[in-house]
């Protein structure tokens, strides 16, 4: 465990010194995951055993022999003198809503536990050739659609690494977990409506939402086509601008990803913060739920510890000389949520639509008399319940007779939000803010089951995270504490389209003024001492 | 207050998304919806100024942002076999299907 206790940064450059073998680097990391990780999601029905219930399992597919390839291409290369990518030797994991070539790429769903995908996706492509390692695919929400990675179909589901009663939050709880355990230096995910924020904010790692057409989305299998965003999850906010640099750039396989110029993410990374304008909004410091008895939408305050969290965050950077706007209305994000139920569910049911038992994946074993019987029986089987609320609403809400009051208007909505961002955002405006700092999620992690079940509270964990997705401007999640019982809590910053690079040195800045902060030594659970490390 | 989602309504979806569910898989698929459409009827409070545009994605593509288009030339793929590997039941490059259902015109 203590050779990967490092960064990313750091021991790439170690590999290319040759200092660290690559090869020694996977066999630490390979023997951390056996004894923290547990057995791997599978399809097998089956409880959890007790023993299940104090590991991470982060893993759907351990890649073991594809890594070791990676590692010994690695050390031979460095032998050989080459100048090798800057992510040299560096253990990464892949949400497994990634296409990665022969391996099993699942979405989590039984409908296609049996795909082995023929390509692999563009962000994975590129940090491979970088030198990255990639130890295998990780578990998540089925098709992404979730906030706490339950209702993958690949069960046990993932745990969170501080306290494994709890959810490591979703859909990107994989990624998450593997790295708050120490198990990668780096995850790949996505982000849809909060997917990496809120479980970097769960499992007190470091997650980015890029600006939406940042990184390619090619080999993603979709959710949301117009929402869905890869980006990275990391340890610290360094590592984190050293990925999003090799991920990020035009793709000619994606007619989305933009062609606009990568920034040296790194070189800016200490540049600091004075005079940068970090906006604070009422709106996001309070948080809406529907009332458990009566269905009612009731606004609450935020749960004190994650408010203090936010106000004292602010603190800290005030101290590096940035400027606090407080006051920053932010008005149409209530309805993040409610445009996001529309939205993202016309798109999910138009994306799904492909799954049909014809050209891959699962078809039904049953009897079937003709093709529209093999869709249906095919369907039901190979989706879970999540799949399928979300077909059936996007039915719903885009169906003809109903699309001007659900669909359309949901999108004048999004039109709403984006505005209150370009309000605040505006150089010639009232607040000229550089970012708006926000916490990150209503609550710390909750516990296995708790919320499984209820699809609109379970919705309603992404509140605060939605609306950037929506607006489609980038977004960062940083360890900011922890609560009473030893939780993390994250806030977040958002900034102007491809000003990730903002996000990336106020995070940086708030690293280094936490420093020495008494919640930076303590360690997730599985970590401790006699539960689990290797040194 | 009756459900929005009617049973007779939510049979007509099932049959759109080429779905089948037993019954009390569709009690709870069918009561989990209309309770979505709580939280989606916020959107009816909303005042909205005819003006405002539908935004099908947030950040604007300008010109020089958006992805340029490529010649309108054939790229072969370059591993058909590995592709249609994919697919439960293949023959002579086919995707083999059952048949489609059939009706009896009177």
């Amino acid at each position: 465990m203590s050779i990967l206790n490092d960064s990313a940064l750091a021991i790439a450059k170690k590999i290319q010194n040759g200092e660290l073998s690559a090869v020694e680097l996977l066999e630490a990391a390979l023997e951390h995951i056996n004894t923290v990780d547990g057995r791997p999601g599978t399809l097998d029905d089956g409880d959890p055993t007790d023993e299940d219930r104090t590991k991470v399992h982060a893993f759907i597919t351990l890649t073991q022999e594809r890594a070791y390839q990676q590692a010994k291409a690695i050390d031979a290369r460095v032998k050989a003198g080459e100048r090798l990518g800057p992510l040299s030797g560096v253990p990464i994991t892949v949400k497994d809503i990634f296409c990665v070539k022969d391996t099993p790429s699942t979405a989590a769903s039984r409908i296609l536990a049996n795909f082995i995908a023929p390509y692999t996706a563009t962000p994975v492509e590129r940090l491979e050739s970088a030198g990255a390692i990639t130890l295998g695919k990780v578990n998540l929400d089925e098709f992404t659609y979730g906030s706490s990675t339950e209702s993958s179909a690949f069960q046990p589901s993932t745990r969170n690494p501080w306290d494994t009663s709890r959810v490591p939050g979703g859909s990107s709880g994989g990624s998450t977990a593997s790295v708050a355990a120490g198990e990668a230096l780096l995850s790949l995910g996505t982000d849809t409506a909060g997917s990496i924020r809120q479980p970097a904010a769960f499992c007190g790692v470091v997650g980015l939402k890029p600006t939406y057409g940042r990184v390619s989305r090619y080999g993603l299998i979709a959710f949301g086509s117009s929402l869905d965003c890869p980006g990275p999850v990391a340890r610290d906010v360094g590592d984190a601008a050293l990925m999003l640099s090799v991920m990020s750039g035009a793709d000619r396989r994606d007619s989305t990803a933009a062609r606009v110029t990568v920034p040296d993410y790194l070189e800016s990374l200490d540049r600091g913060v004075e005079g940068m304008r970090i906006g604070l909004s009422p709106d996001y410091m309070q948080i809406t739920f529907p009332d458990p008895e009566t269905g009612e939408f009731r606004k609450q305050s935020l749960p004190v510890e994650i408010r203090e969290a936010t106000l004292r965050a602010a603190e800290v950077l005030a101290k590096q000389g940035v400027e606090i706007v407080e006051g920053v209305p932010m008005p149409n994000m209530v309805y993040g949520i409610p445009a996001y139920f529309v939205i993202s569910r016309v798109e999910a049911a138009s994306n799904l639509h492909r799954f049909d038992g014809v050209k891959y994946g699962y078809r039904t074993e049953s009897d079937f008399e003709d093709l529209r019987e093999m869709y249906r029986k095919t369907r039901a089987e190979g989706f879970g319940l999540q799949p399928k609320l979300r077909i059936l609403m996007g039915m719903y809400v885009s169906a003809a007779q109903y699309s001007e009051q659900y669909y359309q208007r949901a999108l004048q909505v999004r039109s709403m939000i984006r505005s209150d961002f370009d309000a605040a955002f505006d150089p010639e405006g009232t607040y000229r803010l550089d970012a708006l700092l926000t916490p990150t999620t209503p609550t710390t992690a909750f516990k296995m089951g708790d919320v499984y079940g209820d699809s609109v509270l379970m919705q309603y964990a992404d509140q605060l995270t939605v609306p950037a997705n929506h607006a489609g401007i980038p977004g960062i999640s940083i360890p900011a504490g922890l609560d009473g019982e030893g939780l993390p809590i994250g806030v977040q910053l958002l900034a102007q389209d491809f000003k990730e690079e903002i996000l990336f040195r106020a995070g940086y800045a708030f690293e280094l003024g936490t420093a020495d902060a008494a919640w930076r030594q303590v360690q997730p659970e599985v970590l401790k001492a006699g539960k689990g490390t290797s040194s | 207050m009756t459900d929005e989602i009617t049973p007779e309504l939510f049979e007509h979806l099932v049959e759109l998304a080429a779905f089948a569910f037993d019954p009390k898989e569709a009690d709870y698929l069918r009561r989990e919806l209309n309770n979505q459409l709580k939280a989606i009827h916020q959107l009816e409070a909303v005042p909205i100024d005819p003006e405002v545009p539908l935004a099908s994605h947030g950040v604007t593509y300008t010109t020089q942002g958006k992805p340029a288009l490529r010649e309108d030339v054939w790229e072969p793929c370059d591993n058909p076999e590995d592709i249609l590997a994919q697919a439960p039941q293949v023959e002579d490059g086919y995707f083999i299907v059952p048949d489609i259902p059939h009706t009896e015109l009177e």
